[in-house]
């Protein structure tokens, strides 16, 4: 009992200090100040900007960025589907997997360009290596991107005015050789120590203790598990992503990859406060997304690792915790802490079965996703909080009798205008949706897998999934249906590029504005007074957009239970 | 004038009351989209009213889709009521400041007598002792002392003359004494007065850049909302509960944001009210915004800091010179003196002055070449004067100018006084230290400033070292010595280039400029038309200080807005678990624990909440008018003390509001 959660907050304590020294390492990259990996990247992004024909010294406007960002994505887009609906005409294909379906092959792509990694389809029989390396590649990029998005608005607050937010390609190059790259190839050499397969060879036939001989799907896993977390894609290798036990063979590698989907979320926020030259900021910001996480993360460890009621009165032994869909190798106090994990920051993976989870722990999945701030996902994450960080300036602007300012700049009319579109998109998309597949039995009810509040759950959660980019399922659901592939398409695209439009675009305008230096009756923003304001505007939106919705699923699940 | 209207004088509640009712009309209810989707869902449920009364019986009784229908209505009426509330007492106030100026007889120039009303801009009249002035105008000819008592509520009389920066008469003061030509400065129903009172009456008032921000978030919130109960539609079918529309329609209106909603615009319009009780007439609710932020205030030393003129603080006798000679000597030299600066010598020296031997007493005028004063007694004279004059007169005698003065003079320059050296048949006395005399209380108000995060600084025409001294002791930030105009203008266009927001105060017509420039600029009401022109704000009382009110008057706003924005959403957690388990309760026993208040059934639940959130609008609405009190904390503590009270508040209050309320029900029915 106790050896769990020690491992549990070793994982967390481990992370937290290594991603203070990262972050500075991050802010020094897109600073373009000298780090000392230079002699190895530099040459390696001069390669890529001359074979493109970039200039990345060139300082564009938040519109500009914008709209190379968009673009390239959207050539993305239409790459990935040719690929994943051909596979079956292209080399690297040892099992014989088909093309997909036109339906399977967006959601996939879509899924995959924007680091949700929703996957409908089982990586064993439905995708060849060569489809397997597109969606790797893609995960490459789509952390880059993210994270280059984060770095326009880091760019917009460290000067006083200006109009410019850096170059897009040279954060994202940066993002991607520097710090996505470097650290992926850690991890997948520890992964592979730990025995995830490396390999181009197709299926591999072996004999189990029973006697019979089954067909075993390995691949080039280790590299593509590794970007999964580090770039918080959360894709798997295989169907059952980090609960197989090829992805995540011990506890070291689960160890290794908790790390590794955790450290650049944190390391952002701490990059943020180096960028800017306000450490004090991203100490609270920190804070505020600690205490979050931990409001989610312990209930659930505890909750997991005290077993289901129900089954305890089967008389079924729960001394291990509610151990249905976990793997003993990993526990139920680190499947139940990697559950809020993997759901506060968009990664997505599991090693353990969500939809099997508590009822209150699937509670607590669902709103970190809900909320969707707290570290979040590559870059985006704290783009999602920007946005809260303006509705909180905006209300304890006014508290403290003055027009609502952050850092130096008014917060006018034209930004609320944004944020509150942003901060209303997310519980639009979700809710839509679930509404949707709920009055449409034939499209939503049909494919669960559970009656009742749980079912609700089901539908609740994949839309929630799909609109926090995250990608992980209550997997009862059966989704690789048109309805599923086409409904969370749109919602996915939606929830990822207007929450990466809205901010750029309210740092943009904000940059733009005149510098107003602070005086006594300024809010100091780099406060824990603000910081707990921050947090209540979070929970209160949070609490206020999803309770009904809750009340259906999970709750009245968890009163029926108890 | 400075009576207060209360708010529950009955003519302004049967006022108030009936615009309740007209502005219900949707027309003027779009303006506010909070409460236009209420007015909506009221007009729903009166339909659900209507087929119930026709028969049908899945929506629950007649009486309570009637109880919730008129519910909602009185919570549109609440809202409509506190803004009616607000303008009807700001129009009582501007009523007031109206009535001063009845019709009056116009003495037109050419001998004619005209109404007031019929006074066009440009004509000119004339008034002469014991005429009340019949509109606002600037004195192109004489001077006349003028009661501005109807006005002001101040007794002293004024004077205003033509030419100088206090040639500006307001109409319905009346004049005490000589004669005046005055030119007309703006038609009838169109002074500031008006423009003001079209203000706050809402037909011309418009949003102002912080209540359109707020109303975003609201509208947000509102959508927020609307999107919830519309999906609940279909999860609730999903888990087969039926769900009537008076409590889909409840839930909505008590989740959207009423209480800040309704009372957005009294809140606007109170803060207008305020500065008019403060008799202040502002040109736009924005002025009244901006003076919230402003970081620097640009003071006039004379008025503001220091009483209007220089004292006499004590004598200093030259060497082998009694003092109570030189007392004697200088007092005398301003027996005739009518300047304050000499009655406050005369005063300090406490002597009998009068001439017992009846010798002829020829008092010499201050001129500005002598730039001395004094007294002939027979063949003994007395001057007092400016140190480089008095030096001269002394010299040219051919007598020595004692060192020890010098220093003593130096000395007194160097401690923000004034020095007057007194000499008698050109031998030196002494000297007569003048001080400014720093208002009392002053000091305490420049802390306060700045503890609000506020720069001062005074503008004076003194000499640096008189300016910095007396800077130090009033505790301001910052100075402008030997001030010309456009040193006004430069340093506020110097502070505005740092990003900072810069109010200032001024009469004369070569403020105007700096007044334009300034982000507040309130010009006083004697000052001249171009001043008023170019602020934004004219007060009444002419009182410098006023800038510190006006600061704190905008403050109170925002905060307001603040504070009642958090307690109204904070608000939406207790009446969520009011409603959610009165929704879900029948068809899912379960989730009995939900309901934390224990409220006696579904549809008393529903109720209690809505009635809740109905009577809060009338609750607050003394809040919203009177303001948020500022306390110049710090903005951190500020916020901490203000998220307690509003915040936390706002999240317990609904819990026993609603809890009580529900009793009350149980009870009754």
């Amino acid at each position: 009992m106790n050896t769990e959660i020690l491992g549990v907050l070793f994982m967390f304590l481990f992370t937290i200090a290594l991603g203070i020294p990262l972050g500075r390492y991050i802010a020094r990259v897109y600073l373009g100040e000298r780090t000392m990996f230079d002699r190895i990247f530099k040459p390696i992004d001069q390669f890529i900007y001359k074979l493109s024909g970039i200039d990345p010294m060139k300082e564009m406007t938040w519109k500009e960025n914008l709209t190379a960002l968009l673009t390239i994505n959207l050539f993305w887009l239409f790459l990935t589907m040719a690929v994943l609906m051909g596979q079956h005409l292209l080399p690297l294909n040892p099992d014989g997997n088909p093309g997909m379906s036109a339906d399977l092959a967006l959601n996939t792509a879509i899924s995959f360009v924007v680091n949700c990694n929703l996957q409908h389809y089982s990586g064993e029989s439905g995708l060849s290596y060569i489809g397997q390396f597109m969606l790797m590649f893609l995960q490459f990029v789509s952390a880059g991107v993210g994270m280059a998005a984060a770095a326009m608005v880091f760019k917009a607050f460290r000067d006083k005015t200006t109009k410019t937010l850096g170059n897009f390609y040279q954060f994202f190059i940066k993002s991607c050789t520097r710090i996505l790259l470097p650290l992926s190839f850690i991890i997948a050499t520890i992964l592979i120590f730990q025995g995830t397969p490396m390999t181009f060879e197709g299926k591999d036939q072996m004999v189990t203790l029973a006697g019979d001989t089954v067909d075993v799907s390995r691949g080039p896993a280790a590299g593509f598990i590794a970007i999964k977390h580090v770039g918080t894609n959360g894709g798997g290798f295989f169907g059952v992503n980090s609960n197989h036990p090829f992805e995540n063979p011990t506890f070291i590698s689960n160890i290794a990859e908790m790390f590794a989907q955790f450290v650049i979320p944190i390391a952002m926020v701490f990059a943020f406060g180096f960028y800017i030259r306000k450490r004090k900021f991203a100490y609270v910001v920190f804070a505020v997304m600690t205490v979050g996480f931990l409001c989610l993360a312990i209930p659930n460890v505890h909750m997991e690792m005290a077993g289901n009621p129900a089954i305890d009165r089967l008389g079924v032994n729960q001394d291990l915790g509610a151990m249905e869909g976990k793997d003993i190798r990993i526990g139920s106090g680190a499947a139940g802490f990697w559950s809020i994990v993997t759901t506060v920051i968009s990664t997505g993976s599991v090693n353990s079965m969500h939809d099997s989870t508590m009822a209150l722990s699937g509670m607590n999945e669902m709103l970190a996703m809900m909320i969707n701030a707290f570290f979040g996902g590559c870059g985006v994450g704290i783009l999602n909080y920007f946005i809260f960080i303006i509705l909180a300036v905006f209300i304890s602007g006014l508290m403290v009798g003055r027009t609502p300012e952050f850092m130096g700049k008014k917060v006018e009319a034209k930004e609320m205008k944004i944020a509150m579109l942003i901060a209303f998109l997310h519980p639009f998309i979700i809710l839509t949706g679930t509404a949707l597949a709920a009055a449409f039995p034939g499209y939503g009810e049909a494919t669960l897998n559970n009656p009742g509040f749980h079912g609700f759950s089901e539908m609740l959660y994949e839309y929630t999934s799909a609109a926090a980019n995250n990608g992980s399922g209550f997997e009862g659901l059966g989704d690789n249906t048109p309805w599923w592939n086409i409904s969370t398409g749109i919602v996915l695209l939606f929830g990822r590029f207007l929450p990466i439009i809205g901010p750029v675009a309210i740092a943009g305008i904000l940059a733009g504005k005149k510098y107003i230096p602070d005086s006594a009756g300024t809010l100091k923003t780099d406060t824990y007074t603000f910081g707990f304001m921050v947090l209540a505007v979070i929970a209160l939106v949070a609490a206020l957009s999803f309770f009904p919705a809750l009340t259906l699923g999970p709750i009245a699940e968890y009163f029926t239970l108890r | 004038m400075k009576a207060q209207n209360s708010f529950f004088d009955p003519k302004l509640l049967n006022e108030s009351i009936k615009q309740a009712f007209v502005k219900l009309h949707p027309k003027i209810m779009f303006r506010n989209p909070v409460m236009f989707t209420v007015e909506i869902a009221t007009v729903i449920m009166g339909v659900v009213c209507v087929l119930v009364l026709l028969g049908n019986t899945d929506q629950g009784s007649l009486g309570y889709n009637i109880s919730v229908f008129i519910i909602l209505l009185l919570t549109l009426l609440f809202a409509n009521f506190a803004e009616s509330l607000a303008e009807a007492r700001g129009k009582a106030q501007a009523d007031s400041l109206r009535k001063t100026r009845e019709e009056t007889p116009a003495k037109l120039q050419d001998g004619r007598v005209v109404a007031s009303s019929a006074l066009q801009k440009g004509d000119v009249f004339v008034c002469v002792a014991g005429d009340v002035i019949p509109t606002d105008g600037e004195i192109i000819k004489g001077l006349a002392t003028i009661d501005e008592s109807a006005i002001t509520g101040e007794s002293a009389p004024v004077i205003r003359e033509a030419g100088g920066d206090k040639s500006s008469v307001t109409g319905g003061t009346k004049v005490l004494s000589d004669e005046i030509t005055v030119t007309v400065t703006a038609s009838a129903g169109e002074s500031f007065l008006d423009k003001m009172i079209a203000l706050v009456e809402g037909a011309k008032r418009q949003k102002t850049p912080n209540e359109i921000a707020l109303t975003i978030l609201l509208a947000g919130f509102t959508m927020v909302f609307i999107l919830v109960v519309v999906t609940l539609s279909p999860f609730a079918l999903y888990a087969k509960v039926g769900i009537s529309i008076a409590a889909f329609i409840s839930l909505f209106v008590c989740l959207v944001p009423t209480t800040i909603g309704g009372l957005l615009s009294a809140i606007g319009i109170a803060g207008m009210d305020r500065a008019l009780r403060a008799n202040v007439l502002t040109k736009s609710g924005k002025a009244v915004e901006t003076a919230g932020d402003i970081d620097v205030l640009l003071l006039d030393k004379t008025g503001t800091i220091t009483i209007g003129n220089r004292k006499a603080t004590k004598f200093h006798a030259a060497p082998q010179v009694a003092h109570e000679h030189l007392m004697k000597a200088a007092a005398l030299s301003s027996k005739y003196d009518e300047t304050p600066e000499g009655k406050s010598i005369v005063e300090l020296a406490g002597l009998n002055l009068t001439n017992p031997k009846e010798e002829a007493e020829i008092f010499i005028k201050f001129t500005a070449e002598t730039r001395c004063s004094g007294l002939d007694i027979g063949n003994v004279r007395i001057r007092k004067g400016a140190t480089d004059a008095i030096k001269k007169i002394v010299e040219d005698a051919g007598n020595p100018f004692p060192t020890e003065t010098l220093d003593t003079v130096q000395s007194i320059a160097a401690n923000g006084g004034t020095p007057l050296v007194v000499i008698e048949n050109e031998q030196v006395l002494g000297v007569v230290e003048l001080q400014d005399i720093i208002k009392p209380g002053i000091q305490e108000r420049f802390a306060r400033l700045r503890r609000m995060g506020i720069k001062t600084v005074m503008v004076t025409g003194d000499n640096p070292l008189t300016a910095a001294f007396i800077a130090k002791t009033a505790g301001v930030d910052d100075f402008i010595a030997e001030a010309k105009p456009e040193d006004k203008m430069n340093y506020i266009r110097k502070e505005q280039q740092e990003g900072k927001l810069v109010a200032m105060m001024g009469d004369g017509t070569n403020d105007a400029p700096a007044l334009a420039q300034a982000d507040v600029g309130v010009a006083m009401n004697s000052g001249t038309q171009a001043a008023k022109e170019a602020g934004n704000m004219v007060d009444l009382d002419n009182d410098p200080t006023k800038l510190i009110e006006i600061v704190e008057i905008g403050k109170q706003l925002l905060m307001t807005r603040g504070t009642l924005t958090t307690f109204s959403i904070a608000n939406d957690v207790a009446k969520y678990f009011a409603i959610i388990p009165a929704l879900f309760i029948m068809a899912i026993p379960a989730l009995a624990p939900l309901n934390v208040m224990q409220l006696a059934s579904p549809e008393s639940a529903i109720l209690s909440a809505i009635i809740f959130n109905a009577v809060l609008i009338p609750m607050l609405i003394p809040l919203a008018l009177r303001g948020v009190p500022y306390k110049p904390l710090g903005a951190s503590a500020l916020l901490r003390r203000n998220l307690f009270i509003y915040g936390f508040g706002g999240l317990l209050a609904p819990f026993i509001g609603i809890k009580l309320i529900d009793m009350a029900l149980a009870f009754i029915l």
